[in-house]
């Protein structure tokens, strides 16, 4: 079984990252069986139907975000979905980080944030601290080396996800 | 100036072994090469033309001597004994070796430096007046912002890969020396009618391709507001600023396209739900940052000493650099000091190890320890007094540091175009010389007075060319040199774009091309009148037509509409 890091360790992980192919329609296509993270068109188009087979257990459901779609979209389906993915495409394409953030900070989304694409050990610490908490890294990361990536800074400046207050509203006087 | 307490040191500390970290798995094969480039350039290293090219930051342009010798130091270690400083304050070496970049930020911890974000598409190093505290025009010292704003945008885990570069400027006078309308946020200090400080804000300013000027975002923005409001803006452009096209995605492109005012909408309700939030700047940390910025020990002084006003009766060459090289203080009996970077032979902004310890040294003796870096790639001792400026000068002319230039021709700003730079399209600093050398005359130079003049090796336009009088900008025609000309472009409260005046130059016609330009103006000029007063006054046509006259007995021009600058390289190195 495929392997993600969460909250910090590693994890054998059921999910199935669901991608339209070419050709296919979010409307029709057939979606498997089990834990699945489906596009959000998928989701805008059959939310009725995905809503109910999210109820059973054994097909838990969430939804993932490519770069350029905003949380927005979700806003007010998030208690129904156990993850959201946030996607980057390439790791230089930070508009994630903006999505992992508004998802906890402005919607109060409580379940999991996957981080999926071009996810590396460089970049955990900052995808951590953006709410983010869950990794299914690029399959040539080596998890256990990984896994150092969330140490690189024991303190931080700007207030974030993981730690809501500034720097400044913390220092010693 | 800001001195690290315990967690900035251990920040810096951890970055830098991060970096060590992430070059140790470069070269052990674990990390590409491709995955490896937006993470050192983060830390300022490029591959350049000869080889690796390490970019220090300065920030704000605020150095201590200790930290000058530093770089003195690791010039000599690591490089070729000269460091060339930027239009952002910074200092570039042109000769470290990749794999001892490591021990360059060691170093530079030591004495609270680094290069953090000096590249890569983040958040910059933030730049400022080089008079902030001493200016007599100020409102607020700027600095205290500007320091704010840098530990803010350090390892921002949300804008570390933002569609393209950001840069923020901060003026605190009334006077604009920081150019902050050329930069996607800048900062102006103002005061409301209750006289609280804040900011006007303009957003959307940049040079490069499509030069463009800020745009104002916000009149008034109190103080506690700052980072809330600017974390809105970048989220704004984190978001929704273009990523599919480089040379169209800077925050001034997603204004263009929005218009200022969609723009200001969004921004607004993005602002709305941090308003008041923890970013909420408080009293105690704008008072704690401040106080690195305290005044030193002034002496009560008269405001003008009688030495020093005999010194200049005697003596005309230092009455010359007087005249061009000290500035009003704001503290009676202290002046501010530039010493000049920009002598003829030498490469705008370079600095050899010798002249950065003797500049160090004269810090130490008569300037508080501590200097400033121009975006006008001068270095300043701010903090002079009168009495001393004699012995100063001296020593600084010993050391080739008191060229009496600045704001006269030959004090250009130029970048280091094709010589060193990978994305250029012509070379720039044989341009530089060769005007250094034709305007070397200094009674001519001083007669011909203020006036800017600025050269960039391509449309990165690094070397500013689009605001000063007279722009040089290197293109590059079926591969060979060419250099386009503006005029009429000006930094400052009334910042200007300048015009391209025609069909593009070769390198050999450009000295003539200048002297031409300067004689138009000596012709026409009123006493009282400056080049772009002049220029103002009569328009470029007798420029124009005179730069152009004769033309067909030189090497034949390109077509106008041939001299397209060739479309920048944007820098991925
Ligand atoms: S303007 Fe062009 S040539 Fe000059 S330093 Fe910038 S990128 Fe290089």
């Amino acid at each position: 079984m495929p392997e993600i890091i969460k909250n910090g360790a590693i994890v054998a992980d059921s999910w199935q990252l669901f991608k339209l192919a070419a050709g296919e329609t979010a409307e029709t296509v057939a979606l498997p069986a089990g834990p699945l993270l489906v596009p959000l068109a998928v989701w805008l188009a059959r939310r009725q139907e995905l809503a109910a087979r999210g109820e059973a257990d054994s097909n838990p459901l969430g939804v993932w975000l490519d770069a350029g779609e905003g949380p927005e979209a979700l806003a007010g389906d998030l208690d129904r979905l156990a993850v959201v993915g946030v996607n980057f495409p390439k790791f230089t394409d930070g508009r994630s980080y903006s999505s992992a953030r508004l998802l906890r900070e402005r919607y109060g989304y409580t379940g999991e944030i996957r981080a999926l694409g071009d996810v590396l050990y460089d970049q955990l610490f900052a995808m951590r601290r953006c709410g983010i908490d869950a990794y299914a890294l690029r399959a040539d990361q080596n998890l256990e080396k990984a896994l150092a990536g969330f140490a690189t800074f024991s303190e931080t400046y700007q207030a974030a996800v993981d730690q809501p207050q500034p720097l400044f509203r913390r220092r010693a006087a | 100036m800001y001195r690290y307490d315990s967690t900035d040191q251990q920040i810096i500390d951890e970055r830098v072994a991060q970096y060590r970290d992430q070059m140790a798995r470069h070269l052990a094969g674990e990390l590409s090469g491709d995955d490896l480039r937006p993470l050192r350039l983060q830390n300022g290293l490029y591959i350049q033309r000869h080889g690796p090219m390490h970019r220090i930051a300065v920030p704000y342009g605020m150095l201590s001597s200790a930290q000058l010798r530093k770089l003195a130091e690791i010039s000599r270690r690591y490089d070729r004994g000269f460091g060339h400083f930027t239009t952002r304050h910074n200092m570039q070496f042109n000769w470290p070796k990749f794999e001892e970049t490591p021990e360059i930020l060691a170093e530079l911890a030591t004495v609270q430096m680094h290069a953090v974000q000096t590249s890569g598409n983040c958040v910059r190093n933030v730049t400022t007046d080089h008079f902030a505290g001493v200016a007599p025009d100020e409102l607020a010292d700027p600095r205290p912002y500007c320091e704010i704003i840098r530990q803010w945008s350090t390892f921002h885990p949300e804008f570390a890969f933002l569609p393209r570069k950001f840069k923020i400027a901060v003026n605190g006078a009334a006077s604009d020396r920081a150019v902050i309308r050329a930069h996607d946020i800048g900062l102006e200090i103002v005061r409301d009618e209750a006289g609280s400080i804040g900011f006007k804000v303009f957003v959307g300013g940049g040079l490069g391709r499509t030069p463009i000027l800020g745009q104002v975002a916000r009149e008034f923005l109190p103080r506690r507001h700052l980072l809330s409001y600017i974390e809105a803006v970048l989220r704004v452009y984190n978001r929704y600023g273009r990523r599919d096209n480089a040379y169209k995605a800077r925050i001034k492109i997603l204004v263009q396209a929005l218009g200022i005012e969609e723009f200001k909408r969004q921004v607004e309700a993005e602002w709305a739900h941090l308003e008041d939030g923890p970013a909420t700047l408080t009293d105690t940390e704008f008072a704690r940052v401040a106080a690195h910025f305290a005044p030193p020990a002034y002496e009560s002084l008269p405001a003008a000493d009688a030495g020093f006003a005999a010194r200049q009766n005697d003596d005309k060459a230092f009455a010359n650099w007087v005249k061009r090289n000290v500035h009003a203080h704001k503290v009676p009996g202290y002046a501010a000091v530039t010493l000049s970077l920009k002598k003829t032979g030498a490469a705008p902004g370079d600095i050899t190890d010798t002249q950065m310890c003797a500049a160090a040294d004269l810090a130490d003796r008569y300037s508080f320890g501590e200097l400033r870096v121009s975006h006008e790639q001068n270095l300043l001792l701010v903090d002079v007094k009168q009495s001393d400026l004699y012995t100063v000068w001296q020593i600084a002319r010993a050391q080739d540091l008191a060229t009496p230039n600045i704001g006269l021709l030959t004090d250009m700003i130029c970048c280091p175009g094709g010589d060193l730079c990978s994305l250029a399209n012509a070379r720039s600093l044989p341009i530089a010389e060769a005007v250094q050398t034709k305007f070397d005359d200094l009674d001519y130079l001083h007669d011909i007075g203020d006036i800017s003049l600025n050269i960039s090796g391509c449309m990165n336009s690094c070397g500013h060319h689009h605001v000063s009088n007279i722009g040089i900008l290197g293109v590059d025609k079926n591969n060979e040199e060419w250099y386009q000309i503006t005029l009429g472009g000006q930094q400052g409260n009334d910042a200007t774009i300048g015009k391209v005046i025609g069909p593009s130059f070769t390198a050999e016609e450009v000295p003539a091309v200048i002297g031409a330009l300067i004689d138009v103006y000596i012709e026409l000029r009123t006493p009282s009148e400056r080049f772009i007063d002049t220029l103002q006054r009569v328009g470029s046509e007798p420029f124009k037509a005179r730069a152009y006259a004769g033309r067909d007995r030189r090497k034949p021009a390109v077509a106008a509409n041939d001299a397209q600058p060739t479309p920048a390289k944007v820098a991925n190195a």
